[in-house]
Parts: structure tokens; C-alpha cells; sequence
């Protein structure tokens, strides 16, 4: 089996790939690509992402063709794909960091920043929370309800099916920090920085 | 609910830890990958590395160092230390590096913290400002609290916020290094002064200054020297913020 994250020019993604490796070891293969060929024959891919939204989708556009493979793989032949961060945000219909800006539109909803009650809650919304997992997730498996995740963000994916939430977190509200839908997986926090219990996720989500 | 963070610090020069840690089971003393593990897996929320190597020449053992860091520990690694440009942010993170801490060249040039958090996301990018008092309030220094900027902290602190950083490490320098507690006043002004979180540093010598770094309304305390001489390990710093009702990750 092999695991591609999708190397889009999003920002730093060597977390993402040191962890990968790290719980990959020698049982499965990780490829850090923009090779659209190697993305549609991969078993699984992880879309990582950092910076705001509109930098994000820019970067994906800017890769000829790599919007319409990643929907090849994700809608068309239902693979397993896993957003972390602003690679989650980028699921939904549209974003608004710095001026509104289509996403993926795999998950029914926008991004919009964080409500910080006038100034009470600090943003970004930088460290460790708690998850509140609120469904059954295949990426949840062997991790205990309350267990700390590192987050890093300001905005929030709002779905409008709220079915496809796996768990929130609470800061100013419930922010929705896992999601699931079929072959569609992604969490807010980074589970690359998130210890051993993030590692677990990523172990998780190779094993599917 | 957030936890405050306890981020232990490891001064690096030229590849090794200036302060090593007295643990037993500790190999090699000086090297900063094996400290920084050990820090991560006694419950460090964050690992921070200064680097004070004064030469140029010797600038690319820190490189090293963090991709080493990277592969072992993960948690978030802070790099800071020597941080000009653009190109060297790029290469910290691309080693494996979270966050940077940009002090000097974020007072000489401000729009190193705009253009380097629109490129990379103000997420990782923090500026380290050290604060000394005079008769008006709080002075900024830069090269390693060696020039007075002419500069007041508070002012300085709101426009790093609109410049884009993610987060405020601020350092008191008369308090540094005397273990007397962290500058209480001048962490409750900048914390009340921006909407980013800030982390206290500088003066740490008990845990009740933990404590009253994060009643200050900082939301992340950072010490070096009780954890370097292991006067105290990360987890019992925790359990003691947790024995008074603080918020933190065990």
C-alpha cells in the first residue's frame, strides 16, 4: 500500500512527513509528490495545509489539473483522503480568509474566522484542546473521548450537514475539528504535533 | 477548554546545549535532540530552541539539529536565534521547524513579520521581543538585550500584532536569569494590550512563578534553567499548575 501527501507548495510540510514516516516505518510506503500521475495511483492521499485559505486553494490551482484529480480520487473512485488544517477547510463549498474564495466543495459549508466574543478569547486559537468526539470516526479508533490535540488556527469549518462532524472542540464554541464522510477525512489540529495519540490518528488512518 | 502551555527552553550553541540537563539516564548531556525527546516525553506542551551561536560560520549545525529534533519529537519545535530573512525562515521550517522567533530583524525591518506570515501563515511565526524597564515603562533590546531600540514594548508589541504574528514571546531583562519570578506587570500589559497569545519568559526559579505567569494572563509560560538543572521536571511543573486549578494538559 502507499500514502501520497500531496506536495502543493502549501507552506512547511515536513511535520506532516516526519510523522507520517515515522509511524509508516517499513509497512507502507510514503511519497511526498505533486505528480499527478502518482497522486491517481495512490491508495490514499493526505492534503496537508498551511497559511490562510485564499493562499491555499491558490496553490492547488496553480498545479495544472491537480483540483480535478484530487476529485477524481476523492469523488469518483471514493479513495480514502485525509485534509489536516487548512487542508480540512479547503473541503468545504468556500472560505472567507482574506476575500472569499471557492474551496473544494466536498463538504456542504464555508470557513469564516473564529467569533472571539470581543477580544475575551484569544485567536489564533494556539494549543492544546481537548476533542470532543461526538460519532464514531475509523481514524478514532483506540482514542479515548477528552484526549488533547494541538491546534494552530482562526478559522472554522461551519458544515452545513452536521452529520459529518466526528468531534468538536470547545473554544468561544463548539468548533468543528473532525469530520468524516464516507472516504473524506480531516481534523483541525494537527495530528502530526499531537504527540502519540496524534500518531495514533495518522496510524489510523494508514490502516484503514 | 485550552490548557496553558509549559514550553521548556534549550539554549543551543554551535550543535550543543549550552545548560545540559543532570539526568542519569541522560547519554551525551550536550546533545540538544536527546534533551529536547526527553522534554517531550515528560509532557513538554511545546520545545523551544534558542540558537546563540555567535558565529556565522557555525549557523548550519542549528539546521541539523532541528531536522534530528523534528524526527524524533512531535510536538511543536520553536527555532529562534539569529532569524533575518525570509530565506532563513524557509529553511528552519523546511528542516522541520514549526514556528520561528524573529527578535532583531523584526524591530529593524517590520515588514519581515508581514511579508514572512502572509507567505507563511502567522501561525509559525512569533516575535520575541525583550523588555527592560525605564521611567516611562518598558524599553525593547535587540541583539541579545545588548541595544537599546529607542523603542516603547507596549507600542511595539500592538504593531507586531498587526503586522501579522501569530504569537508574543516576551522576556523581561531584569528578570532573566535572577530566578526572582517573571516580570508580572509588564506580562499583565502586554497580554491585556493584544488579542494574540502571549508567552512569559524570563526570571523563573520556583513553581509559583509558573503559576503567576499565567494568572498574568499570559497563555503560555516558558522557563529554561528548572528544567535544564532539573530542579524540577515538566511533569511536576504540570501537576503543580494543575494543584492550583490551572488549566494544562497531563
Amino acid at each position: 500500500m502507499n500514502v501520497t501527501i500531496v506536495d502543493y507548495n502549501s507552506g512547511n510540510i515536513s511535520s506532516v512527513i516526519n510523522s507520517f514516516k515515522e509511524v509508516a516505518r517499513d509497512k507502507v510506503s510514503i511519497e511526498v509528490t505533486s505528480d499527478l500521475k502518482k497522486i491517481r495511483s495512490s491508495d490514499k492521499l493526505v492534503l496537508p495545509g498551511q497559511g490562510s485559505f485564499k493562499s491555499c486553494v491558490d496553490a492547488l490551482n496553480n498545479i495544472n489539473g491537480l483540483v480535478e484529480t484530487l476529485n477524481e480520487f476523492a469523488i469518483n473512485d471514493k479513495k480514502p483522503i485525509f485534509g489536516i488544517c487548512v487542508g480540512l477547510q479547503m473541503f468545504a463549498d468556500v472560505g472567507y480568509e482574506e476575500i472569499e474564495t471557492k474551496g473544494l466543495g466536498w463538504i456542504s459549508g464555508k470557513v469564516s474566522k473564529i467569533d472571539n466574543q470581543n477580544g475575551n478569547y484569544k485567536l489564533p486559537h494556539i494549543g492544546w484542546n481537548e476533542l470532543n468526539i461526538v460519532k464514531d470516526s475509523k481514524i478514532f479508533k483506540d482514542i479515548t473521548n477528552n484526549s488533547h490535540m494541538y491546534f494552530v488556527h482562526s478559522y472554522e469549518l461551519v458544515p452545513n450537514d452536521k452529520s459529518v462532524v466526528s468531534a468538536t472542540t470547545d473554544y468561544s464554541s463548539n468548533i468543528v475539528c473532525s469530520i468524516e464522510k464516507e472516504n473524506i477525512f480531516g481534523t483541525q489540529f494537527h495530528p502530526e504535533k499531537s504527540d502519540k495519540i496524534g500518531l495514533k490518528i495518522i496510524d489510523n488512518f494508514i490502516n484503514l | 477548554m485550552l490548557k496553558k502551555r509549559i514550553i521548556p527552553c534549550l539554549d543551543v550553541k554551535n550543535g550543543r546545549v549550552v545548560k545540559g540537563i543532570n539526568f542519569v539516564d541522560l547519554k551525551d548531556a550536550g546533545d540538544p535532540v536527546e534533551q529536547a525527546k526527553i522534554y517531550s516525553d515528560g509532557g513538554a506542551d511545546e520545545i523551544c530552541f534558542l540558537d546563540i551561536t555567535a558565529s556565522n560560520e557555525n549557523r548550519d549545525t542549528i539546521y541539523d539539529v532541528v531536522d534530528k529534533t523534528s524526527k524524533k519529537c512531535f510536538v511543536p519545535l520553536t527555532v529562534g536565534g539569529g532569524v533575518r530573512s525570509i530565506e532563513d525562515i524557509n529553511k528552519l521550517l523546511n528542516c522541520g521547524a514549526d514556528k520561528v522567533s524573529i527578535n532583531t530583524a523584526a524591530v529593524q525591518n517590520s515588514k519581515l513579520v508581514e511579508d514572512s506570515s502572509r507567505k507563511f501563515g502567522s501561525q509559525c511565526i512569533v516575535v520575541a521581543i525583550d523588555a527592560k524597564r525605564n521611567d516611562s515603562g518598558w524599553e525593547i533590546f535587540t541583539h541579545g538585550g545588548r541595544n537599546p531600540a529607542g523603542i516603547n514594548a507596549l507600542e511595539f508589541a500592538s504593531k507586531m500584532e498587526k503586522s501579522g504574528a501569530g504569537e508574543l514571546l516576551v522576556t523581561s531583562m531584569d528578570k532573566d536569569g535572577t530566578q526572582s519570578g517573571y516580570d508580572i506587570e509588564l506580562m499583565q500589559k502586554i497580554s491585556s494590550a493584544v488579542n494574540i497569545p502571549v508567552i512569559a519568559s524570563g526570571g523563573v526559579g520556583t513553581l509559583d512563578h509558573l503559576v503567576d505567569g499565567i494568572k498574568s494572563g499570559a497563555s503560555a509560560v516558558l522557563a529554561a534553567s528548572i528544567f535544564h538543572y532539573g530542579t524540577y521536571s515538566v511533569n511536576e511543573a504540570k501537576q503543580y499548575l494543575a494543584s492550583k486549578d490551572i488549566p494544562v494538559r497531563i
